[in-house]
């Protein structure tokens, strides 16, 4: 089957992936404005990443990238191995995945589960170490790496569900705000948005891991994901660890949503959003994952320096 | 005076510190102000080619690009803080 013709949102629903419930945040949104949520931690893994492993399988799979049997790799801080993990599991591929040595045990443990060989990258390069030891056991290996910060898949994965998901039940949207980790999410469902409101604001929630990575040896061994393109933003709110975890409990607390870290943070940039905008906007944003996955931290106890150290997403 | 938040890659150029101020009216004319103190933050900020893909400035919590980039107005009390693009996922 040629790419043109692979219908991806029928791949997504056939392995698992649900349209998620879009929940309205009435004890956090200001007066006057709505903030509602995709509720992502409902996907068959438990994150977003569901959608995006799916279609990137599913792409490589019509366009004859990973032939029967390929062993696949892939560089995550955990929630797209695991994803990826199960659809290792269900199409029949071996599966290594490279993850940050400081990831939460519940996300070894469910890699583990799902039969992935595990290879730890040093805590202190990140991600960005993860994906550097990635690519190169791909290359040194011959293993199929999908690579979800260069690949097309992860974003249009957005542009034909989550993007659409939104469209469809709601009237208007005058901004849609998310965290900005490969882009795929802010990228996807910006032009799904756009393509009905071209006015909407697509603004990122940049998560504050960098404040404490030690690893890069000069800004420039910073890495920027070929996908994600800073001119299809509006804007980018920088989302302190404080405020991400006050925002988590309020998530939990008060509007009942068992979600983890990265949702307080999308729910903290959504709020600086809502609160500029006119009486009757409607803002949207995703909860990428689920609160049970960091309980070995004490997330929700935990001050933002005792956090610090951590890889929350 | 403006605070400046750097990031753990940069502080050696500045003798270990993580907050340094300087004076500017515009971001452009701290980080002039930044580098004639610490030359060899030059380059890696960009020197006058502008601001690097790979270096992102938030002036208090918004992304310079987003507003007026260099020529963003700086108030007395502003924080800006200088991060490195950092992938995750």
């Amino acid at each position: 089957m040629s790419t043109s013709t692979l219908d991806l949102a029928a791949s997504l629903r056939a392995w698992g992936v649900i349209r998620t419930p879009l929940v309205r945040l009435r004890e956090i949104e200001p007066s006057g404005v709505a903030i509602y949520a995709k509720c992502e931690w409902q996907q068959p893994t438990g994150s977003v990443k569901d959608r995006v492993a799916a279609a990137m399988v599913a792409r490589a799979v019509a366009d004859g990238a990973l032939p029967p049997g390929a062993r696949l790799v892939e560089a995550s801080s955990g929630n797209t191995g695991i994803a990826l993990a199960r659809l290792a599991v269900m199409t029949g591929h071996p599966f290594t995945v490279v993850v940050p040595e400081n990831v939460t045990a519940e996300r070894i443990q469910l890699l583990t589960a799902f039969g992935a060989e595990v290879v730890f990258s040093p805590a202190e390069e990140g991600s960005n170490g993860a994906v550097r030891l990635a690519e190169r056991l791909a290359a040194d290996e011959g293993w199929v790496l999908l690579h979800q910060y260069e690949n097309p898949a992860n974003v249009d994965a957005h542009a034909v569900t989550t993007g659409p998901e939104i469209v469809e039940e709601l009237e208007r949207v005058d901004a849609f705000v998310a965290c900005l980790g490969t882009g795929g999410t802010l990228m996807g469902v910006g032009r799904a948005l756009r393509d009905v409101w071209p006015e909407v604001r697509v603004v990122a929630a940049e998560p504050p891991v960098g404040e404490t990575i030690a690893g890069l040896r000069t800004l420039a061994d910073g890495y920027v994901p070929p996908i994600f393109d800073p001119t299809a933003l509006d804007g980018r709110l920088l989302v302190r660890l404080g405020d991400a975890l006050a925002m988590l409990r309020r998530l939990v607390r008060t509007e009942g949503l068992p979600v983890g870290p990265s949702s307080g943070a999308a729910v903290h940039a959504a709020l600086r959003v809502a609160e500029r905008l006119p009486a009757g906007s409607v803002v949207v944003t995703v909860l990428p994952d689920g609160l049970e996955r960091y309980l070995s931290t004490r997330v929700l106890e935990l001050d933002a320096e005792e956090a610090g150290g951590l890889t929350l997403w | 005076m403006a605070r400046i938040k750097l990031p753990t890659v940069l502080r050696p150029h500045v003798g270990g510190s993580a907050v340094v101020e300087v004076e500017g009216r515009t971001v452009g004319e701290v980080f002039t102000a930044l580098v004639e103190r610490y030359p060899s933050l030059e380059p890696q900020l960009g020197g006058d080619g502008g601001l690097p893909v790979f270096v992102n400035v938030f002036l208090d919590d918004e992304d310079i690009r987003y507003l007026d980039g260099l020529d963003t107005p700086v108030d007395d009390d502003a924080e800006i803080t200088i991060l490195p693009a950092v992938a995750g996922g």
